[in-house]
C-alpha cells in the first residue's frame, strides 16, 4: 500500500483517539467537583425536592460511563445541556440550552480568528523567509528584538496600548467590539480591527520567529550547502531545494499558531467584550456554569486538535521522502 | 613528578584552586552583552521589591481610603483605584504575590515533571509509556482553556491555582527531561553506577541530573515567564488571584476603564499601564538572561 496513505490513516486514527480521551476528560470535570454542587447551584435556600429533582436530571444517579455516552450522542447532535445559571433555589428553571448561547458566538469567534489569521499568516510567513535570508543584519536584528518583546507582553497590554493609542488618543478605531447578528460585514470588519489587530500582532511575532528558525535550520542543511557550490542561484536553491522540504516545517508553524489563535481568542475578547466563545467561557467560568464550561473547552479543544492534525498531515502528504518512494 | 609524592587528589585540588566557582561566574558574567546585563538588574530590582515590600510599601495591600479615584498626590504616588486602595503600595506588594506565586508553581512544576521525567527515561518499561501518553493528551487541550476548566471544577483560589498550573506545566517539564535524559541513560558511566548496584535515586541525583542541569535551567527560566504571563491573564480575566490580594493581572482589568480618559489626563489613563508593563519588563529581562545562558552552556558563539 502506498505508503503516504497508511501513515495518514494513521495519524488520523492517533487524532481521533486523542478527541476521544480530551471529550471523556472534559465530560469527568464534572464529577470532579468538590461537595454536592447540585445544593451550591440552586443556594442554600433550595428544598430538598428540589435538589433531588435537579440531581436527577443531571443523572448522578446513574454510572459515569453510560452518562459519558448519552453525553457525547448529545453533543454529536448538537446537545449540550442546559446551562446551570438560571436555575433557583424555588425550583423555577429559566436556565437555557447551551447550544443557544454558544451558536451564535461562535460564528463571531470564527470570524475574529479569521480575520487575524488572514492578515497574520501571510505577513509572518514573508518576514519570517526575509529575516532567515538575511540574517544578522539590521534588519533581521530588529525584527527580532521587536518579536521578543512582543513574545514576553502579556495579549491585554498588546490590547490596551492599541486602544490607548488608536482608541482613546487618536480615535480611529472603536474599543468596545460589540457585534450582534444584525452588524454587516463592513462594519463588523470596522469593529473588530482593534482585537484583530492584537492577536495579529501576537501571532505575527510568534510565527515569524518560528519560521526564521525553521527556514535557518533547512539552510544549514548538506544538500543546500551542494546546491550552492554547484553554483545553483539563490533562487532556485530556495524554490527548487528548499521549499519542497519546507512545506511540513512551515505547516507546523502556521497550524501552531493558529492554535495559539484560539487560546488568545479569549483573553482578547474579554478586553473588547467581544461577545465569543471565550467570553462566554470565562463568564462560565466565574459563575462554574459547568454544562457551559464544558461545551467551550471542546470546542477549542477540538480546534486544536484537528490543527495540530492538519499540520502533521501536510506535512506527511508534502514529504518529498514519501512522495517518491525507493 | 617523584612516585611517591603523587596523590590524586592533591593534583585534583591543585586543579580546582585555580579559578574558584564564583571567579568563573564572575569572568563569564563581565562578558555577558548588555542585553543580558539589564537582565540581571531587573531581576534583582524585582527581587528586592517582593521581598521587602511591606517595608517599601508607604500603606498595605488592601487599605481602604476615602477617596476612590483620587488623583497622584504626595499622599498617594499613583492615586488610588476604584475602592479607595493606594496603587503605589497594591503595585509593590503585587510584585510579591504574582512572582512569588509564579515562582511556586514554577518549582512545584519541575519537581513533578523532572521526577518523572527521570524516572521514565530510565526505566524505558510500561511506566514511560503510561506516561508519555497521559503527557501526550494532557498536551492535546491548551493550556489556558484546560486551566480555566479545572478552575471552574476547583474554584478560584491560590492554592488550587498553583495546583493547577503546576500540573499542567509539568507536562511539558516532563517532555523535556525526559527526553534529554534518554541520551544520557545509555551512557556507560550511567551503566557503570547501574551496575555497582547504586539505587534509583542515586543515578537521578548523581549521574544523570548533573548532566542535563544546562538545559533545565533554561527551561526553568521560559517556564517560569510562561506561568508568570499564565496567572497574570487569568487574574486578569478575574478568575486567578481573588481580590484583595494585589495582584498586576487583576489591577490591569480594574482600572482598564481610565484608558478611554487618556486625551483629557494621560497621567491617570496610564495607571492600568504600569502594572502590565511590569509583568511585560519581568518577562522581558528572564528572556534575555535565558538567550544568554543558553549561548553561554551549548557553546554557540555569534556565527
Amino acid at each position: 500500500m502506498n505508503p503516504i496513505i497508511t501513515t495518514v490513516c494513521k495519524r488520523l486514527a492517533l487524532g481521533l483517539a486523542t478527541l476521544v480521551v480530551v471529550s471523556a476528560i472534559i465530560f469527568s470535570s464534572i464529577s470532579m467537583m468538590p461537595g454536592d454542587f447540585a445544593q451550591a447551584i440552586l443556594g442554600q435556600a433550595a428544598t430538598e425536592d428540589t435538589v433531588a429533582a435537579f440531581r436527577e436530571e443531571l443523572g448522578l444517579d446513574r454510572p459515569a460511563i453510560v452518562r459519558y455516552f448519552e453525553w457525547i450522542k448529545g453533543v454529536a447532535q448538537g446537545d449540550f445541556g442546559t446551562s446551570f445559571s438560571g436555575r433557583a433555589a424555588s425550583g423555577v428553571d429559566r436556565s437555557r440550552e447551551v447550544v443557544d448561547l454558544i451558536a451564535p458566538r461562535l460564528w463571531n469567534t470564527l470570524f475574529l480568528a479569521s480575520v487575524a489569521a488572514v492578515v497574520a499568516v501571510p505577513l509572518a510567513l514573508f518576514l519570517g523567509l526575509t529575516t532567515a535570508l538575511y540574517r544578522n543584519s539590521a534588519y533581521d536584528r530588529s525584527a527580532n528584538a521587536a518579536t521578543l518583546t512582543t513574545i514576553s507582553t502579556p495579549e491585554f497590554f498588546v490590547a490596551y496600548i492599541l486602544i490607548l493609542c488608536l482608541s482613546s488618543l487618536w480615535p480611529v478605531f472603536p474599543s468596545l467590539a460589540n457585534v450582534d447578528a444584525s452588524t454587516g460585514f463592513l462594519d463588523r470588519l470596522y469593529k473588530v480591527a482593534l482585537p484583530a489587530m492584537t492577536l495579529t500582532l501576537v501571532i505575527v511575532a510568534h510565527m515569524m520567529r518560528m519560521t526564521r528558525a525553521a527556514i535557518i535550520n533547512l539552510l544549514a542543511s548538506p544538500y543546500i550547502e551542494m546546491a550552492r557550490l554547484s553554483g545553483a542561484s539563490q533562487r532556485e536553491i530556495i524554490l527548487k531545494h528548499a521549499l519542497p522540504n519546507a512545506w511540513a516545517p512551515i505547516a507546523t508553524v502556521v497550524a501552531f499558531n493558529l492554535a495559539y489563535l484560539v487560546v488568545g481568542v479569549v483573553v482578547v475578547e474579554k478586553v473588547f467584550t467581544y461577545p465569543g466563545v471565550g467570553q462566554l467561557m470565562v463568564d462560565a467560568v466565574t459563575t462554574r456554569d459547568m454544562p457551559v464550561v464544558q461545551a467551550c473547552a471542546l470546542f477549542f479543544a477540538a480546534t486544536y486538535i484537528l490543527l495540530n492534525l492538519t499540520a502533521d498531515i501536510i506535512g506527511i502528504v508534502t514529504n518529498p521522502r514519501l512522495l517518491h518512494p525507493r | 613528578m617523584s612516585e611517591e609524592n603523587y596523590s590524586a587528589t592533591a593534583e585534583i585540588g591543585a586543579l580546582r584552586l585555580r579559578r574558584s566557582r564564583w571567579q568563573r561566574l564572575w569572568i563569564s558574567l563581565s562578558k555577558a552583552p548588555p542585553t543580558a546585563w539589564f537582565g540581571f538588574i531587573v531581576v534583582a530590582a524585582y527581587i528586592v521589591v517582593a521581598v521587602a515590600a511591606p517595608y517599601i510599601a508607604p500603606h498595605g495591600e488592601s487599605e481602604v481610603f476615602a477617596e476612590s479615584y483620587a488623583l497622584p498626590s504626595s499622599e498617594h504616588l499613583l492615586g488610588t483605584d476604584q475602592i479607595g486602595r493606594d496603587i503605589y503600595s497594591r503595585l509593590i506588594y503585587g510584585a510579591r504575590n504574582t512572582i512569588g506565586l509564579a515562582l511556586v508553581t514554577t518549582i512545584l512544576a519541575f519537581l513533578i515533571g523532572g521526577c518523572l521525567g527521570l524516572v521514565a527515561a530510565i526505566s524505558r518499561n510500561w511506566l514511560d509509556q503510561v506516561l508519555s501518553r497521559a503527557v501526550d493528551v494532557l498536551m492535546a487541550i491548551p493550556a489556558l482553556i484546560f486551566a480555566l476548566m479545572l478552575l471552574s471544577v476547583f474554584g478560584s483560589s491560590a492554592w488550587s491555582l498553583i495546583g493547577i498550573l503546576a500540573v499542567l506545566d509539568s507536562t511539558r517539564v516532563f517532555r523535556l527531561t525526559r527526553s534529554v535524559a534518554v541520551n544520557v541513560v545509555v551512557m556507560d558511566y550511567v551503566e557503570a553506577a547501574k551496575l555497582r548496584g547504586e539505587g534509583l535515586g542515586w543515578i537521578m541525583r548523581r549521574e544523570i541530573l548533573p548532566n542535563i542541569m544546562a538545559p533545565l535551567i533554561a527551561e526553568f527560566g521560559l517556564r517560569f515567564c510562561f506561568v508568570f504571563l499564565s496567572i497574570a491573564a487569568l487574574s486578569f480575566l478575574g478568575v486567578g488571584i481573588q481580590p484583595p490580594t494585589a495582584d498586576w493581572g487583576s489591577m490591569v482589568r480594574e482600572n482598564a476603564s481610565l484608558i478611554q480618559f487618556a486625551q483629557y489626563d494621560f497621567k491617570i489613563a496610564m495607571t492600568p499601564m504600569i502594572p502590565a508593563a511590569a509583568i511585560a519588563l519581568l518577562t522581558v529581562a528572564v528572556n534575555f538572561i535565558v538567550d544568554w545562558f543558553l549561548h553561554q552552556t551549548s557553546g554557540l558563539r555569534d556565527e
